[in-house]
């Protein structure tokens, strides 16, 4: 395979994305066994703390079972050769948190904002790279712009500071062929040496498709999570996307049958429910809607009576991004006075 | 027409000339210059609304403060430039509005803590805090003055076309300074901030959600009954600050849905939050102005 000489890095999400079905109560114990058992199977980057990233403890998306820095020091002290990084929305968390992170020993941070609104993380983009941090710039919500208009913002972000700029399909939209365009386009005109990466969501069942898609179109990194365990229908299945490039040759230096076994004997009995594509993480991804509002609106349409696939296609039509969570309450409640 | 009190704005951009267009309505303040650094699109307006301009900045205010008798200036520039114009107008018995993050002076809530402020020495800085602390901050102290609040939080979701360069190069700055607010002048004993900035066409509207989590059970009657009070109290000056959903009590947590649409001055409709940073400020001009001038017709008398 030609086409595929350059190493693919595999970066998991269990213990952060995998935060929002577990409804951030992930403990660290837990925490501790996965970590320490992605990196027996040679995963070179986790990721960990609150499902909305730094400083995401509150009653908007919940509160964790530890605190960023209890999880974060906790991890770290534990492995030896993995990375772990952390998220950072702009909005929620700030500067402080940032150094805080840093001072527990994160060897990478990604600073993540709606795919509109980069020129919200300069300071933060520019504090982690001054650092020295593995810097990343996170374009959530990416299914909304065209490549052209994705490229403005991951410029932004490039020119702050990010050595890496991900498209991130927070709401599992995308198809292979979106997925491919926009990967193509930010390789073709970012600077050679910023790496690209995808970070998928499978409610349409195209995260190992998309992140193909993406690794074809240029882009080195992929976000997985072992066991699928991330918000809506879950991430991208980490062992599925990593038997898959060991089939076509591509090197990821993860083994896989270790992987599989961490799916299976550690992420997968911390579930909460199975993690699938249900009906309504089937409408998140259909309608464009954000992952993490699933488990809100299940939450909101019980409370309320009304059902909560109305609720997300209620979101979708009200342009609703990442963050608004909300929202949803205040859906569920109109919903219920109309009658509907 | 009643004696107004004579007032200067700092920073014609978009901020500045829509508190002049509110200022030029009040019957309290009486908008005499408009300050800027160079001839630009807001200095050429507010020469057409009739004021005297500087395009040199404030230095090109100093030598007429005395002779046009101004006693109230606003500062909608950027906190680095304000800490400069506080330097030169200390001395001036000058009351200072500050409408930057700067925070050199006391925070300032009108409906909140303005009498209180009045009451004492009034000082000759105050603070507009942030448009999410405008807008969340009189709710969290409508629950606080009914009971203790062990945790305020807000969240703050504006239209992207409403934010500018200055807000987005220093979002921490809303989060920090908002967050501090709702402790020291909503009362809640720890303070939490979030901002999402929503890109959707047409621009949505500004909207709040406030979360106050009080120590003992919610007084559910004594808590609908302060919060319908403080909305009353601050569309007296933004008419369209509106209850949405709430008081909702969930155990300890009383969740509050504000909407927040500004009365289109110079702004449009859907940025609230501008709009209620512009009137808040007008509305402690005002209030300094009819406590003052009430003294100095009492001193007349």
């Amino acid at each position: 395979m030609t086409t595929f000489k350059k190493k693919i890095t595999l970066h998991d999400m269990c213990l952060r994305d995998g935060m929002h079905p577990k409804q951030h109560k992930i403990t660290l114990d837990e925490m501790i066994d996965i970590a320490t058992a992605l990196e027996n199977a040679g995963v070179p980057i986790i990721e960990v703390t609150h499902g909305d990233g730094l400083g995401g403890a509150s009653v908007q998306y919940g509160f964790p079972a530890h605190s960023d820095e209890e999880y974060l020091t906790g991890v770290i002290e534990s492995l030896t050769t993995t990375r772990v990084s952390a998220l950072l929305l702009p909005g929620i968390g700030t500067l402080d948190h940032l150094k805080m992170a840093a001072g527990c020993g994160i060897g990478t941070i990604r600073v993540a904002t709606h795919c509109t609104e980069a020129d919200v993380s300069k300071q933060h983009i520019d504090m982690a790279a001054n650092m020295g941090l593995d810097t990343v710039g996170f374009l959530m919500m990416a299914h909304l712009l065209t490549p052209k208009e994705l490229l403005v913002q991951a410029k932004l972000m490039e020119s702050y500071g990010a050595n890496c700029i991900y498209c991130t399909d927070s709401a599992g939209y995308m198809l292979p062929k979106d997925v491919g365009d926009l990967v193509r386009l930010l390789r073709e005109e970012l600077k050679p040496e910023t790496e690209l990466g995808f970070h998928g969501h499978h409610n349409m069942a195209m995260g190992v498709a998309n992140s193909l898609a993406a690794v074809e179109a240029g882009a080195n990194r992929i976000d997985g999570s072992a066991a699928g365990l991330g918000a809506g229908a879950g991430n991208t299945p980490l062992e599925v996307f990593a038997a898959v490039l060991d089939r076509m040759g591509i090197d990821h230096g993860v083994d896989i049958f270790k992987l599989m076994d961490v799916a299976e004997d550690h992420v997968v009995p911390i579930m909460d429910e199975p993690i699938r594509v249900d009906r309504d993480s089937l409408t998140l991804g259909y309608a464009g809607v954000y992952s993490s509002f699933l488990l809100f609106a299940k939450r909101a349409a019980k409370k309320y009576g009304v059902s909560s696939q109305d609720i997300l296609l209620e979101m979708a039509r009200r342009k609703a991004i990442g963050g608004q969570e909300d929202m949803i309450e205040e859906v569920a409640m109109e919903l219920r006075l109309s009658g509907a | 027409m009643t004696k107004r009190l004579r007032a200067a704005i700092i920073g014609p951009g978009n901020i500045g000339t829509d508190l002049l267009i509110k200022a030029l309505r009040s019957k309290y303040i009486e908008p005499i210059w408009m300050v800027g650094i160079e001839e630009s699109a807001g200095i050429q307006r507010a020469t057409e609304l009739g004021l005297k301009v500087s395009t040199s900045g404030i230095d090109g205010l100093l030598p007429y403060l005395q002779e046009d008798d101004i006693r109230i200036v606003f500062d909608a520039t950027s906190a680095y430039v304000h800490k400069i114009h506080m330097e030169k107008l200390q001395d001036k018995n000058i009351l200072m509005i500050d409408l930057t993050p700067a925070a050199l002076g006391p925070f300032c809530v009108p409906p909140v803590n303005l009498d209180d402020l009045l009451s004492q020495q009034m000082p000759n800085n105050v603070n507009m805090v942030t448009c999410g602390g405008q807008a969340t901050i009189p709710i969290v102290a409508a629950v606080s003055r009914v009971q203790a609040v062990e945790y305020g939080e807000i969240v703050a979701t504006v239209a992207s076309k409403s934010v500018g360069p200055g807000t987005r190069e220093n979002i921490d700055e809303f989060t920090r300074t908002t967050s501090k607010a709702i402790e020291t002048v909503g009362g809640a004993a720890q303070g939490k901030a979030i901002i999402v900035i929503n890109p959707a066409e047409p621009p949505l509207i500004m909207r709040d959600t406030i979360h106050c989590v009080t120590r003992d059970s919610p007084d559910q009657t004594a808590i609908i009954e302060s919060v319908a009070g403080m909305i009353r109290e601050v569309q007296k000056y933004v008419p369209g600050y509106t209850l949405r959903h709430g008081p909702v009590f969930d155990n300890n947590t009383v969740s509050i849905y504000m909407e927040v649409e500004g009365l289109g001055d110079f702004l449009p409709k859907y940025s609230g939050n501008l709009d209620i940073m512009t009137a808040a400020a007008l509305r402690t001009a005002e209030m300094f102005a009819e406590t003052k001038l009430s003294a100095d017709s009492a001193r007349v008398v």
